[in-house]
């Protein structure tokens, strides 16, 4: 089975994030990049996938400007066989920031179409941005079935049978033909880390680019970007550790009165 | 120019409850640009028959029953497909969702279809208007404009809106039947299941102790454990320490796992990600001990400390067994 895994580069977690003089879009000159988390979990599905069929190729796929080279080597540690980078500028027209989720989603699927893979999968929003759309657009476009929020992929005939998380702790299987695209949920499976070997093996398997089709208009248009104003008024307790627990004992003791 | 709100059906239960949530927003977008508002459900016809009726006691222009066998059972090309239907039909100028696992699902490929681009997880609705939805787990909050003539698709997030500020009234109940063949539905959904019988009920808990990515390794989890002991707490995590494996799944807050309300809630080391904000609002009294001052959770929280959980937790833990 030939999968095609779509990643994204992200601001790490517990980046300090600015918003950029334009007050439109987030500053990026101080910005430590990792995979998106999500997408790490799409990628081990993909890689456990061929594991167990003992066959297949894993193609790892990013759009984004030079920088996001780091996250498709580290795909390519773990183990994907190789990787396609579209290239899209740093900044300006163009620049993924440009773009709205549809045109994104383009960018993807352009690169996607070329592979003719059997199975898309991707993480199930982003981390960043949190639209949690790409896949199911990047799907419609190609024209495949899909499922959102999946844990587990199997075989079922010529097919695929994914289980799907539901709410409040429900789940649902799904069957479907190939070629698909699904979006993966984090927690089915434990990510590996990338191995001394497997970081040596990656400085020799093939990084495709692939130049980015034009962006088209946005349909939606970011107008404001700034930190959530505070809707509750937190007490901060400040001091040494005792001295904050101290604080908090006397609260739990005669305001929330659980001691 | 008109508002149309996408209900959904949950089980037999009636609405999901974000649904009139979403009916609240649309209502009150409806309002403010001086337009009707009118609201979907889709499903069997059977089925929809009593949810179309308590629409019709709902301030609205129409409550539309699109009902056809292949909408029994969810799948995103039949849904896709009828709302498609019904929009070239009613020609909404914005069509309001509930933020569902389910929407998730099949919006985006709707909106697709129609050349658009959802707007999802909108947390509040401005004048203009503008649609703020979350960027960056929540550190930021990103302000929205719809460009273009076309129709605007918005999911609003749960607990943005409120349910009972639906207004009431009456209108009528029409229907619309979709064309849709079995051939179009490329997938096949199994029946909805449960893993295993749930042995933690944190709903019911008056005190919880929750962690969360900052406890950093497993082994420190026994850090948590003794201040939930020393205060007589349930032990709950946010998503990513049960997606590790370090606490059983069914320990987890958030849109994914528990829903609860506690009298007190002790996060530790959870930064507040929306999925898990969701999860545990409803709690009378949140402390939050986290080490980024920028942490979404200090916008909830009515006590924080920015600071070493390593250093506060036991602390704490000290204090609480010496004032009992």
């Amino acid at each position: 089975m030939k999968i095609i895994v779509a990643v994204k580069q992200v601001p790490e977690r517990d980046a300090a994030v600015r918003v950029a003089a334009d007050g439109r879009s987030v500053d990026e000159s101080d910005v430590a990049w990792t995979m998106n988390e999500p997408d790490a979990y799409a990628l081990e599905e993909a890689l456990q996938l061929k594991e167990r069929d003992s066959e297949g190729e894993v193609v790892v796929l990013c759009a984004g400007p030079e920088r996001v080279t780091s996250t498709l080597r580290e795909a390519l540690a773990k183990g994907a066989d190789r990787a396609i980078h579209v290239v899209t500028p740093e900044e300006g027209e163009g620049a993924l920031p440009s773009r709205d989720t549809l045109g994104v989603a383009k960018l993807l699927a352009e690169a996607i179409k070329a592979e003719s893979p059997d199975l898309v999968l991707t993480g199930l929003q982003s981390d960043d941005l949190g639209a949690g759309q790409t896949g199911v657009v990047v799907a419609e476009l190609l024209g495949v079935p899909h499922a959102t929020l999946v844990l587990q992929v199997e075989r079922a005939g010529a097919g695929i049978k994914v289980k799907r998380e539901l709410e409040d702790g429900w789940f649902q299987h799904i069957e479907m033909p190939l070629p698909a695209l699904l979006t993966i949920q984090s927690g089915g499976n434990k990510l590996r880390y990338a191995t001394l070997m497997g970081i040596k093996r990656a400085k020799s398997k093939e990084t495709r680019e692939v130049e980015a089709v034009a962006a088209g208009a946005r349909v939606d248009e970011v107008v404001k970007v700034a930190p959530p104003e505070r809707v509750k008024r937190t007490e901060m307790l400040t001091g040494s550790a005792d001295e904050i627990a101290a604080k908090i004992v006397e609260k739990l003791k005669f305001e929330v009165k659980v001691l | 120019m008109s508002v149309l709100v996408v209900m959904e059906q949950k089980g037999d239960a009636g609405w999901h409850r974000i649904s009139l949530e979403a009916l609240a927003a649309g209502q009150k977008l409806a309002a403010e640009l001086g337009v009707s508002c009118s609201a979907v459900v889709l499903g069997e016809d059977a089925g929809i028959a009593p949810l179309s009726a308590e629409l019709a006691t709902k301030k609205l222009a129409g409550a539309w029953a699109v009902g056809h066998a292949l909408l029994a059972h969810y799948t995103a090309d039949a849904w896709v497909a009828a709302l498609q239907q019904l929009i070239a039909e009613t020609q909404p100028r914005y069509v309001v969702f509930p933020h569902t696992y389910q929407v998730r699902d099949y919006a985006p490929a709707l909106a697709t279809r129609l050349g658009q681009v959802l707007i999802s997880d909108v947390t509040a609705v401005h004048s203009g208007p503008v649609f703020v939805r979350q960027w960056m787990q929540g550190k930021l909050n990103a302000e929205y404009a719809h460009k273009g003539d076309g129709v605007c698709l918005v999911s609003v997030q749960a607990g943005s809106f409120r349910a009972d500020e639906v207004e009431a009234g009456s209108c009528e109940v029409k229907t619309f039947a979709p064309q849709l063949e079995a051939a179009q539905l490329r997938t096949k959904p199994g029946e909805p299941f449960r893993e295993a019988t749930q042995t933690v009920d944190l709903s019911a808990a008056q005190v919880i102790v929750s962690v969360g990515r900052g406890i950093g390794e497993q082994e420190n989890l026994g850090l948590v454990e003794e201040l939930a002991a020393a205060l007589g707490a349930e032990l709950a995590a946010s998503r990513p320490i049960c997606d590790a494996g370090w606490l059983p799944m069914e320990r987890q807050v958030g849109s994914s796992g528990q829903t609860v309300a506690p009298k007190l809630y002790l996060a530790v080391g959870i930064s507040g990600a929306i999925q898990h904000l969701v999860g545990m609002k409803g709690a009378k009294t949140v402390i939050a001990i986290n080490k980024d001052a920028d942490a979404p959770i200090f916008e909830i929280a009515d006590i924080g400390v920015v600071g070493d959980l390593f250093e506060v937790v036991p602390a704490l833990t000290r204090a609480i067994k010496g004032a009992a």
